[in-house]
């Protein structure tokens, strides 16, 4: 998968770099702001109340 | 054939390890810089909001002591209406708004209060529920509470001094924490209670760490800062 994208990216070495980081931290963020805050609710550190529920 | 098959599980699980290192790192890390943020600015905005409240009549010292205290208006779901500060946490502990709720989202903006329980100053239970870890954690340290420490909360014209009383260990379903009278559901409360649950252990939904504590005394905003605000322990 990740020979793949490489080869797909275009331009020069230095290019490439670039856009493979620019695709890393879009990622990311992607992941930071709406991925993970979605999937927050589900893990255990999160539970703070006493409830019947 | 067989090669790319590998190649491609290898690849699979490596990023799945790199996502669950991250969203770990998300979690630990990224939802206290945002909350810290989120919660400073809430403060500043309520404390904006409720103006110099010097302008107020002085009360003496003397009418405080034979006064109720004053009982907040009943906020709004969502809404902050008061701000908790904890001198055992430490001097760089950050005041945190305190918030009507207890939603997951509601906490990551602050202190919860459980709706229903008793406001600030009034005969009941004031309730409140905060993280532990993640989201600013306003919580971490409630294991460090001991008997008699100040816990402190301001509101638009009055600061409410509470002091610890008592902490125990519960499971989730112990909503008799929250009880007008804790761990007596029904009672006829006689007190003014503050009642604080976090999670326990750390990083962990199996208990909760509760602390009770009791009215010590109250006085309007206008008489200055409670002295307790620089009590250490």
């Amino acid at each position: 998968m990740y020979a793949w994208i490489w080869a797909h990216l275009p331009g020069p070495l230095a290019v490439r770099v670039a856009l493979a980081l620019i695709l890393v931290l879009a990622v990311v963020f992607v992941l930071f702001q709406w991925v993970f805050p979605a999937i927050a609710p589900f893990v255990p550190f999160n539970d703070n109340t006493v409830s019947d529920g | 054939m067989f090669r790319s098959v590998f190649r491609g599980l290898g690849e699979l699980l490596i990023t799945v390890g790199l996502l669950l290192l991250l969203f770990v790192g998300w979690q630990l890390w990224w939802t206290d810089v945002q909350a810290n943020r989120e919660q400073a600015g809430i403060t500043a905005e309520l404390q904006k909001s409720w103006g110099d409240d010097s302008r107020q009549a002085p009360v003496s010292a003397n009418q405080v002591d034979q006064a109720e205290p004053p009982v907040p208006a009943q906020p709004a779901e969502g809404e902050p209406f008061a701000i908790i500060r904890i001198p055992r946490f430490g001097a760089d502990y950050q005041p945190r708004p305190i918030i009507e709720g207890t939603s997951l989202d509601l906490l990551a903006r602050g202190v919860g209060h459980y709706e229903g329980t008793a406001l600030p100053g009034q005969v009941g239970n004031f309730a409140l529920a905060g993280h532990r870890v993640t989201y600013g954690k306003p919580f971490n340290l409630i294991a460090e509470l001991k008997p008699g420490d100040p816990i402190i909360v301001e509101t638009t014209d009055t600061w409410y001094i509470y002091r610890m009383r008592s902490s125990l260990i519960v499971t989730p379903d112990r909503v008799d924490v929250v009880a007008p009278v804790p761990e007596q559901p029904g009672a006829e409360p006689t007190e003014r209670l503050l009642t604080m649950t976090a999670c326990h252990p750390m990083y962990s939904a199996r208990q909760r760490y509760i602390v009770h504590a009791a009215l010590d005394r109250w006085q309007p905003k206008s008489a200055g800062e409670p002295v307790e605000l620089q009590e250490v322990g």
